[in-house]
């Protein structure tokens, strides 16, 4: 009987060669059809084409941080860094005086530090608006100084990355509770009150960002008695602001929209009042569905503070663009917009990758 | 977290009463110690902020030299960068004492829209640039040209009008973006590239691959005079920006600049004595010190160094002076009389 058993066991037989690695892999993949085969190949030319003189341009022929305009016109082959080297301080700071720069610099430290602390749930506590306060006390300390021996430097002098950050970050710190009350006023059940927030929101929606940019720079002023002038800079801030709130008040209300219900019913049932059930029950849930729409704004919102360009004030793309209007480094525009587009990428990345996390986490409980 | 915004907020409220709507420029201008002075935010050569953030130009230096006539200091100005847009609402509303912005002077500006000009710092025109290897001497050979041009500017009329009125046909290459024209250009996708003057000669000299092999034509199609403008209303702070421009234009041609200055403080010349201020009464005519004149020129220079220095043959913008020259050699640029 055990003669019709096999004892001994066969050699592992490999699987045939084009069923697994890296040739099935292509095969299935990149070669699965005739004109997936062909796009493949396209696409394999173009990159073939395009990286070499790229890479060229980029490294192999570009001239080091410490070359003058003139080698760099001499032999354009490559980038030419001594653009950066040259206007580094300049993109990065804009008009703050050359001698206290440090100041801005650790401006950046103290937001970042802010931020990426802020990334931290453990530390999403009614303590830590405190540490906000002083963080954003000390950045007014740092930029506008007047006080511990610091030189007064006002703010039409700021300029490149801390006055992108600070339109930034304190715009979309003001306008997200003022987007949560538009939202929830929008969602109210007293007319006057949704009628009012309706009509912002549409308002506002309703015209570009730099029409509103144009009405607080150009138009604002006019209307002002001869003599008495807001502040440029908090003029763009509050067009900011409201512009941000009607933005986010719509994201949020689709995540206020998504709740069931029932949880309403629930949070009534349990004798809560308005505000707790909004804030113990309804908002937590809302926000976490609202993310990836909040997120997209803050990376476009971070984006479109560019746009105070138009209005004098120079933001990072300000910086870059009024240091290729000097003179000697004209024309080097590819360096420019390409380092500034690099400090664009890494912050709007970040945020991106930080909210796919939060994401993950905060919907834990609808994971199937 | 909402107090410390709070108190940021309050701190960037900055509301500047100043005196009484209407009262003189000058006085607000020295109870507040500075100029305000509007100017581009980033024109090689007219108005640019250098790599540590000084603001360098020829309208800046015209800024500056205003400041000296007032406070004897070329650092009693703040610059305010105007966008083409915000300039006239800026110099309307009184956000700038001065709009030193390469501003073309016309009659609806002077008129409707509410400025004065001073004398012109900068005789501008739009003119021509082709490859040398065409061998084009004159823009009346241009017949058939392909031209590249921007649009929606009145440099796109003007080249419309001079082919018309010289019966000569054109192809018009219109592009949006000024460094998509000049892209265009040295791509070779036309034989001509048409802005004003200074704009092409800064763009041969810092955009062109090799700048030799371009020549920009000598015809001048249109006439862009710019001038610093203050608004209507203070005739004695326009009389002040107005003979402060005089000011340099005379220095140079009484061939004073300023290093040469003090060689003239003995001269007997009784205009050079009213200029410097030896011979008092200019000065407090214009509600100034008596040493205004002398100040400028010693801190700004005259006209031909503002000029040199910052668009001049010595820069990389390497314009001549052509039209910018004094009357007396065949220029344009003539000072009233200092008496």
């Amino acid at each position: 009987m055990t003669d019709n058993v096999q004892s001994v066991g066969l050699p592992d037989e490999r699987p045939p060669a084009n069923t697994v690695g890296p040739i099935a892999w292509l095969r299935s993949n990149l070669f699965n059809s005739w004109y997936n085969a062909i796009l493949t190949i396209l696409v394999l030319a173009l990159l073939v084409s395009a990286i070499p003189p790229f890479v060229g341009w980029l490294l192999v022929n570009a001239h080091g941080f410490d070359s003058t305009s003139t080698v760099c016109r001499q032999d354009a082959g490559g980038a030419c860094w001594g653009f950066i080297g040259e206007k580094l301080r300049f993109i990065m700071f804009g008009m703050f005086p050359w001698d206290e720069q440090w100041r801005p610099l650790l401006t950046i430290c103290v937001f970042i530090a802010l931020l990426v602390a802020s990334c931290d749930r453990r530390f999403w506590k009614p303590w830590f608006g405190l540490v906000w306060a002083a963080g954003l006390t000390l950045v007014a300390i740092l930029m506008w100084g007047g006080v511990f021996g610091l030189t007064y430097v006002e703010n039409t002098l700021w300029g490149g990355l801390p006055l992108t950050i600070i339109l930034s970050v304190i715009g979309l710190a003001v306008a997200f509770p003022v987007s949560i009350l538009l939202a929830l006023g929008r969602r109210s059940d007293m007319p006057a009150v949704k009628v009012l927030c309706v009509t912002y929101i549409e308002l506002i929606r309703g015209v570009p960002l730099i029409s509103l940019l144009f009405m607080a720079s150009v138009m604002l002023p006019l209307f002002l008695p001869n003599g008495v002038s807001v502040d440029k800079l908090l003029r763009a801030q509050i067009a900011f602001i409201m512009f941000a709130a009607a933005y986010m008040a719509e994201a949020i209300r689709g995540g206020l929209q998504a709740i069931p219900k029932g949880q309403y019913e629930a949070a009534d049932g349990l004798g809560l009042s308005y505000w707790q059930k909004m804030r113990k029950i309804i908002l937590p849930q809302a926000l976490a569905i609202a993310i990836p729409p909040l997120v997209n704004t803050f990376i476009s919102f971070f984006k479109d503070t560019s746009l105070v360009i138009i209005i004098g004030l120079y933001d990072l793309l300000g910086t870059a663009k009024a240091a290729l209007s000097d003179p000697s480094w004209r024309g080097f525009y590819r360096e420019a917009y390409l380092f500034i587009g690099v400090i664009y990428w890494i912050f709007c990345f970040s945020m991106s990758k930080y909210s796919q996390k939060l994401e993950r986490d905060l919907n834990r409980g609808h994971r199937r | 977290m909402k107090s410390g915004l709070l108190a940021a907020a309050a701190a960037a409220v900055v509301i500047t009463a100043s005196a009484a709507a209407g009262a003189a420029t000058l006085d607000t201008v020295k109870q507040r110690g500075f100029v305000q002075c509007g100017v581009n935010a980033g024109l090689p050569g007219f108005g640019n902020p250098d790599s540590a953030g000084n603001w360098t130009g020829l309208d800046v230096d015209y800024c500056r030299a205003v400041a000296v006539a007032i406070f004897n200091d070329p650092n009693k100005v703040k610059f305010t960068p105007l966008s083409a847009q915000q300039r006239f609402p800026a110099i309307q509303s009184g956000e700038v004492d001065l709009l030193s912005r390469n501003t073309t002077a016309t009659l609806t500006r002077d008129t409707s829209v509410g400025l004065n000009f001073a004398p012109v710092t900068y005789y501008d025109g739009q003119g021509f640039m082709v490859p040398k290897k065409l061998g084009v001497k004159s823009a009346k050979e241009l017949n058939g040209a392909t031209v590249c041009v921007q649009s929606g500017t009145t440099t796109e009329l003007n080249l419309a009008d001079y082919f018309r009125a010289n019966n000569m046909t054109y192809n018009p290459v219109v592009i949006e973006s000024n460094d998509e024209v000049n892209a265009a250009y040295f791509a070779g996708r036309c034989d001509v590239l048409t802005t004003d003057v200074s704009g092409l000669a800064g763009t041969r000299a810092g955009v062109a691959p090799v700048p030799e092999d371009h020549v920009i034509l000598p015809e001048v199609i249109s006439k862009e005079p710019l001038a610093p403008a203050v608004r209507h209303g203070d005739d004695q702070w326009f009389d002040i920006v107005k003979w402060t421009v005089f000011a340099t234009i005379q220095a140079e041609e009484f061939g004073i600049n300023s290093k040469n200055i003090d060689e003239f403080a003995n001269s007997k010349n009784p205009d050079i004595q009213r200029f410097l201020g030896t011979s008092p009464g200019m000065g407090k005519a214009l509600g100034l010190d008596e040493k205004w004149a002398y100040n400028t020129v010693k801190k700004v220079g005259n006209y031909g160094e503002i000029f040199d220095r910052n668009v001049g043959p010595g820069t990389p913008l390497k314009l001549e002076r052509g039209l910018n020259a004094l009357w007396t050699k065949g220029g344009l640029m003539y000072a009233q009389p200092f008496r």
